[in-house]
C-alpha cells in the first residue's frame, strides 16, 4: 500500500520529466507540466494523510523511508513545485515573447523541471545516506542548465560558479558518507543495509565518535553549501538573480529545504552517537554567521533578486541555528520557519518576477512606484515582503518569535545577535523596496493585471499559520519535532 | 606483524595516487593532465580490483570494471575529443608559482593524514591508513581547483577529486553498496556531459575558455 | 674462528678501499661510453678516463699567482672526502669494519665538507667564473641536501637506524615488503643525485658556456694533478652515490654478517647493479633536456616534495 502510494509519488514527475523531454517543445507542454505537477501534489496529499494516520513507515525493502519530518517536506515540496508551475505557465511565455527564450530552451525547462522536482522527492523520501547524496547531486545537475536558460555571460558564469561551488560541496558531503558508512560498516557488517538511516538510528549510540564527528564536519560543510550557509554561499546570489524567475523560485523556497532535511538527517545520528551537543553547536554556528553576514550585505545590493537571495541565505541561517538548538519548541519553530520561509520567499519571487518582466530590469533603482503601474504585483510584492520581514499577522512573525524566545532561554548570548541582525536586515529591505513599491514614477498603467494567484495563495497561508494553526497541523509539526529531537 | 601482500600492494597503488595528483597538481599542459587523470583512474581501477580480490566481495568487481570503463576510456576519450574540438588541445597555463603550490600541498597532505590519524588508528586489517591517502588527494584536487584558470582544467580536478572520493570509498571502506556507486558513476557521468555543453556556451559567449573573464558577478 | 673473521673483514675492507678508488673512474668511463653509443659516436671507451687521469699527472701545475693554500689542499681535502664516502658504503658485505662508521647524517656532513672547500677554492682566486660557478653551486645543493636527509630519513625510519650497515641489513634480510615510502625516496634520490653530480637536467659536465656551466665553472682554474685529483673525486662521488642509491633502494644481494662464502657473488651483483645504475644514468640523460638554471630550484623541489611525501606516507602506512 505505502509502496504504491510512493510509487505514485515518485512516477509521476519522473514520467512528467520523460514525456516532456519527448514533447516539451508543444504548446501544451506548460499545461502538461502543470498537470504533472498537480499530480504530484495529489500524491504528496495521500502519503502525508497515510502517515499522519499511522506513522512512520519503511519502503521498498527499507531502501524508503517516511516520518512526520519528511513527508512534511515532500508536501511542502509537491505544493510549492504546483504552484510555481503554475506561475510559471504564463511568465515563460511572455519570456517567449520577448525573444529572451526559445523553443528549445522552453522545451529543456519544462522537462528539467519534473526532473528536479523528482530528485528533490528521491533526496527527501530515499532512506539510505547515499541516495541522498547522488539525489543532492542530481537535482544540481538537473538546475545547473536551468540558471544558465537565457545565455547571457552572467547567467554562465552563475551557473558555472554555482556547478563547480555545488560539485565541490557535494564532493566534501560524499566524503562525509563515506566516513559515516565506514563507521557503520563495523556494526552494521558490509552491504546494502550499513547506509540506511533507520538502520543507523538503531544502532547510533555504538557508531565510532571520532569518524562521526569528522564524517558531520564534511556533511555540514557539504550539504551546507547547498543550503547556503557562510561562508559557502558565493553561488547562491548569483544563482537566483541570473536564472530564470521560476527556478530562483524552486531553488529558495525548495531546494535549500532539501539540503538542510539532509544536514538534520545527520545531525540526528551524530548528536545521538556522541551524546554531546557538538552536531547541533556546529549547526548554530554556521547558521548565526550565515544570519549575520547576509543581514550586512543586504545593504550593499542593488538587484532586487539578488537581495532577495541574500534574504534567503539570512532565513536557511535562522533555521539551521533553529534545528541546531534542537528541543521540541526550536525543532517546531524551525520546521515552521521552513514552511513560511518557503511559501513567502516564492510568493516573493513571483511577485519580483512580473515586476522585473514589466520594468525590463533588476536594478532596484529603476524599478519605481510599482502601485501605480500594476496594484496587484505591487500589492503582492509589499505584503510578501512584510511576511518575510517578520511583521505581525504573518507566520514569519510566530516562527521568528519562537525561536527568539528559546534562543533567549537556552543561549542568552545569541539573542542580541539575531536581534540585531534581524533589525538591519528588516531596515535594508524595507528601504529598498518602500520607493520600488510606492515611489513615483512616469511609466504607464498596466493594460491588463497579471495573474498572480499563487502569490496570494501563498501569502494567504502564510497570514493563516500567523493568525490560527490548525491543530492537525500543530499534531504533526510536533511528531515531526519529537521525531527529530 | 606482517601485512599481507595485497595490502601492500594496495598501499603502493594508494601513494602512487597521491603522486598523481601532486603530477596534476603541477602539470602545464592541458593534454598531458588529462592523460594524469586517466593514469589515475587505472591506477584506482587496479586497486579496486585488488580489494576485491584480497576480500572476495564480487560487487568490487563490477566497481572495478566500471572505474576501467568509465574513468580510463570514456571520460578521457570525451575529454580528448572536447580538446580537439575546442582547440585548445596544445594550450599551456601559465600557473602561479609552482613551489609555493607544492608547499601547500605537503602542508594540505599533513594536515589530512593528521586528521586522519586517529580513524586510522580505529581501522582494522587492510583499510589502515588508505582514509589519510583518500583524504590528502581529495584535497590536493580541491587545491587544483583553487590555483587552475582555465575551465578544462578545473573539470579535470574537479573530476580527479571524485577519484579519490572513489577511492576512499572502495579501498578505505572496502565498496559502499553497489547501488550508490552507480548512482555516483551517473552523476560522475551526467556532470561531465553538462561540462562539455557548458564549455561551448562559455567560449561561444566569451571566445575563450579562462574563466577570469568571469568574475564580474559582485555585489555591488 | 673469530680471530679469522676479523682479519678476513679487514682484508675486505682494504680490499673495498682500494678497488673503489680504483673503479671509479671505469664508472665514468662506462657512462661516458654508454652515452656515446646512445648519440651513435663509437666513444673514447671505457678507459678514457684513467687516459686523462694519466695525462694530468704527467703535466705541470699551474696555479694563479694570488692563490693562498687553500686553494692548493682543496683537491686533497675533496679527493680525501670522497674516496671515505664511497669506501665506507656498504655495498658488498654489511660488517665490514669502517662501515660501522657509515652514519648516514656523517656521510652528508663528508659530502657538505668537499662542497665547501670546493666552493672558497673558487672564490679564492678572485675570478667572475669562479664565484659565479660557486654560487650556483650552493643554490643547487642547498636545495639538494635537505632533500637528501629527509630521503636518509626515510630510510632510517623503516630501520631504526641511521647507519648504513643497519639500514642495509634491515631492508635486505629481513622479509620482502614493499614499501612504498621507499618508492618516493627512491625518484627523490635520483633528482639529487643528477643535481648533486652535476649531470644533464641540471648541469652539463661536458660544457663550458658560461651561461650554463656550474661545477665546470668552480674549477676552471685547476690544472694538472690538482685537477687530476678533482676529476677523480668527481668520479668518486658518482661512485658513492650510486653505492648509496644501491645500499638504500636495492640492497638485495648484499652478505650478511659472517657469510664469506657469498662474498663473490656478492661482488658479481655489485658489479650488475653498477652497470645497470651507468646505463640507466647515460640513458636519463640522453633523453632529458638541460634546464635553465632558475628551474633547477623547481626540479630540485620536486625533489624535496618526494622525500617528504615518502616520509609523511611511512608515518601513515607504516610501510
Amino acid at each position: 500500500m505505502i509502496d504504491s502510494q510512493l510509487l505514485a509519488l515518485l512516477l509521476i514527475p519522473l514520467s512528467g520529466g520523460l514525456l516532456l523531454a519527448v514533447f516539451g517543445s508543444r504548446s501544451w507542454a506548460a499545461e502538461l507540466n502543470s498537470l504533472m505537477s498537480f499530480g504530484t501534489f495529489v500524491a504528496s496529499v495521500v502519503l502525508t494523510m497515510r502517515i499522519i494516520d499511522s506513522g512512520p513507515q519503511v519502503a521498498f525493502g527499507e531502501e524508503f523511508f517516511i516520518d512526520q519530518f519528511n513527508v512534511f517536506l515532500v508536501a511542502l515540496t509537491a505544493f510549492v513545485a504546483f504552484t510555481t508551475s503554475l506561475f510559471s505557465r504564463p511568465y515563460m511565455r511572455i519570456e517567449q515573447h520577448h525573444g529572451k527564450l526559445s523553443i528549445g530552451m522552453l522545451h529543456l525547462y519544462y522537462s528539467m523541471y519534473q526532473m528536479f522536482t523528482f530528485a528533490m522527492l528521491v533526496a527527501l523520501t530515499t532512506n539510505n545516506m547515499g541516495i541522498v547524496w547522488v539525489a543532492m547531486e542530481a537535482a544540481t545537475l538537473t538546475t545547473v542548465l536551468l540558471v544558465s536558460l537565457y545565455r547571457t555571460p552572467a547567467s554562465l558564469e552563475a551557473a558555472w560558479k554555482y556547478f563547480i561551488l555545488c560539485g565541490v560541496g557535494i564532493a566534501l558531503a560524499l566524503f562525509g558518507t563515506i566516513l559515516l558508512y565506514f563507521a557503520a560498516e563495523r556494526l552494521l557488517g558490509q552491504g546494502g543495509t550499513a547506509l540506511l538511516w533507520t538502520h543507523l538510528n538503531q544502532v547510533k549510540s555504538g557508531l565510532e565518535p571520532t569518524v562521526l564527528k569528522l564524517a558531520f564536519v564534511f556533511l555540514l560543510v557539504g550539504y551546507g553549501t547547498k543550503v547556503g550557509l557562510v561562508p559557502l554561499h558565493s553561488w547562491l546570489p548569483d544563482a537566483h538573480a541570473e536564472g530564470p524567475t521560476p527556478v530562483s523560485a524552486v531553488l529558495s523556497g525548495l531546494l535549500l529545504n532539501v539540503a538542510l532535511c539532509a544536514v538534520v538527517r545527520s545531525k540526528v545520528l551524530v548528536d545521538g552517537s556522541l551524546g554531546t551537543h557538538f552536531a547541533g553547536n556546529l549547526m548554530m554556528g554556521f547558521g548565526l554567521l550565515s544570519v549575520v553576514v547576509a543581514s550586512l550585505s543586504l545593504f550593499r545590493q542593488k538587484d532586487i533578486k539578488r537581495m532577495f537571495a541574500y534574504s534567503s541565505i539570512e532565513h536557511m541561517g535562522l533555521i539551521t541555528f533553529a534545528f541546531g538548538m534542537g528541543g521540541p519548541v526550536a525543532t517546531f519553530a524551525g520546521l515552521l520557519h521552513m514552511t513560511v520561509h518557503s511559501l513567502t520567499k516564492s510568493a516573493i519571487f513571483f511577485a519580483v518576477g512580473h515586476a522585473v518582466q514589466k520594468v525590463g530590469t533588476q536594478q532596484m533603482e529603476n524599478i519605481r512606484g510599482l502601485m501605480q503601474v500594476s496594484p496587484t504585483v505591487g500589492w503582492g510584492l509589499a505584503l510578501g515582503t512584510f511576511a518575510i520581514l517578520g511583521m505581525p499577522p504573518f507566520g514569519v512573525f510566530s516562527s521568528e518569535f519562537l525561536i527568539i524566545t528559546t534562543a533567549m532561554h537556552e543561549y542568552p548570548w545569541a539573542t542580541p545577535i539575531l536581534l540585531v541582525a534581524l533589525g538591519i536586515a528588516f531596515a535594508a529591505i524595507f528601504g529598498k523596496i518602500q520607493p520600488v513599491v510606492f515611489g513615483e514614477t512616469t511609466a504607464k498603467r498596466l493594460p491588463h493585471p497579471p495573474a498572480l494567484i499563487p502569490v496570494f495563495a501563498h501569502l494567504l497561508l502564510v497570514l493563516m499559520l500567523g493568525l490560527y494553526m490548525p491543530p492537525y497541523l500543530a499534531d504533526w509539526y510536533r511528531q515531526a519535532a519529537a521525531l527529530l529531537g | 606483524m606482517q601485512i599481507p601482500l595485497s595490502l601492500q600492494f594496495i598501499n603502493l597503488l594508494a601513494a602512487l595516487l597521491l603522486l598523481i595528483a601532486f603530477a596534476m597538481l603541477t602539470q602545464r599542459r592541458i593534454l598531458s593532465l588529462i592523460n594524469l587523470f586517466a593514469l589515475q583512474g587505472f591506477v584506482l581501477a587496479i586497486s579496486t580490483f585488488v580489494v576485491a580480490y584480497s576480500t572476495s566481495q564480487h560487487h568490487l568487481y563490477y566497481s572495478a570494471g566500471l572505474t576501467l570503463l568509465l574513468k580510463v576510456l570514456l571520460l578521457p576519450w570525451l575529454l580528448h575529443r572536447l580538446i580537439r574540438k575546442l582547440n585548445v588541445r596544445w594550450d599551456v597555463e601559465t600557473m602561479i608559482n609552482i613551489p609555493t603550490t607544492m608547499l601547500v600541498g605537503i602542508a594540505l597532505v599533513i594536515f589530512s593524514f593528521n586528521l586522519a590519524a586517529p580513524i586510522s588508528q580505529l581501522a582494522e586489517g587492510i583499510t589502515r591508513g588508505l582514509i589519510g591517502i583518500a583524504l590528502a588527494s581529495v584535497l590536493l584536487s580541491l587545491l587544483m581547483m583553487l590555483t587552475r584558470r582555465k575551465a578544462v582544467s578545473q573539470v579535470v580536478a574537479f573530476l580527479s577529486l571524485e577519484n579519490g572520493l572513489f577511492f576512499a570509498a572502495t579501498s578505505a571502506t572496502q565498496g559502499m553498496p553497489l547501488v550508490v556507486e552507480l548512482g555516483i558513476a551517473l552523476d560522475v557521468l551526467v556532470a561531465t556531459f553538462i561540462f562539455g555543453i557548458f564549455f561551448f556556451q562559455i567560449r561561444e559567449t566569451f571566445d575563450s575558455l579562462d574563466i577570469t573573464h568571469m568574475e564580474k558577478l559582485k555585489d555591488d | 674462528m673469530e680471530y679469522l673473521n676479523l682479519i678476513l673483514a679487514i682484508l675486505f675492507q682494504l680490499a673495498q678501499l682500494l678497488l673503489v678508488v680504483l673503479l671509479a673512474p671505469l664508472l665514468t668511463g662506462w657512462v661516458n661510453q654508454c652515452q656515446a653509443w646512445l648519440q651513435n659516436r663509437s666513444g673514447a671507451g671505457v678507459l678514457q678516463p684513467y687516459r686523462v687521469l694519466r695525462k694530468l699527472f704527467q703535466k705541470d701545475a699551474v696555479i694563479a699567482y694570488n692563490a693562498s693554500p687553500l686553494f692548493r689542499v682543496t683537491p686533497y681535502i675533496v679527493f680525501g672526502c670522497m674516496w671515505l664516502a664511497a669506501a665506507i658504503i656498504p655495498i658488498i658485505a654489511v660488517d665490514l669494519p669502517f662501515s660501522q662508521a657509515a652514519d648516514v647524517i656523517a656521510l652528508v656532513g663528508v659530502f657538505a665538507v668537499a662542497r665547501v672547500f670546493l666552493a672558497l677554492a673558487a672564490m679564492d682566486i678572485g675570478t667572475a667564473f669562479g664565484s659565479l660557478g660557486a654560487r650556483r653551486e650552493m643554490l643547487v645543493s642547498f636545495l639538494a641536501e635537505p632533500a637528501l636527509l629527509m630521503v636518509f630519513f626515510t630510510a632510517s625510519m623503516i630501520s631504526h637506524s641511521t647507519q648504513m650497515p643497519r639500514i642495509v641489513d634491515a631492508l635486505a634480510h629481513h622479509q620482502f615488503m614493499l614499501y612504498p615510502s621507499l618508492a618516493f625516496a627512491a625518484l627523490a634520490f635520483v633528482i639529487v643525485l643528477l643535481a648533486e653530480n652535476a649531470r644533464i637536467p641540471v648541469d652539463n659536465p661536458t660544457t663550458h658556456l658560461e651561461l650554463t656551466m656550474i661545477h665546470e665553472a668552480m674549477i676552471l682554474e685547476y690544472s694538472a694533478r690538482h685537477l687530476a685529483l678533482i676529476e677523480w673525486a668527481s668520479s668518486l662521488k658518482l661512485f658513492a652515490y650510486i653505492s648509496i642509491g644501491i645500499a638504500l633502494f636495492l640492497p638485495h644481494g648484499i652478505v650478511a654478517v659472517g657469510n664469506w662464502a657469498g662474498l663473490p657473488l656478492a661482488i658479481a651483483f655489485l658489479l650488475l647493479k653498477m652497470l645497470a645504475a651507468g646505463a640507466g644514468l647515460a640513458v636519463f640523460e640522453a633523453i632529458s633536456a638541460k634546464l635553465r638554471i632558475f628551474r633547477a630550484p623547481e626540479f630540485l623541489g620536486t625533489a624535496f616534495l618526494l622525500a617528504v611525501l615518502g616520509l609523511l606516507i611511512h608515518f601513515l602506512l607504516g610501510a
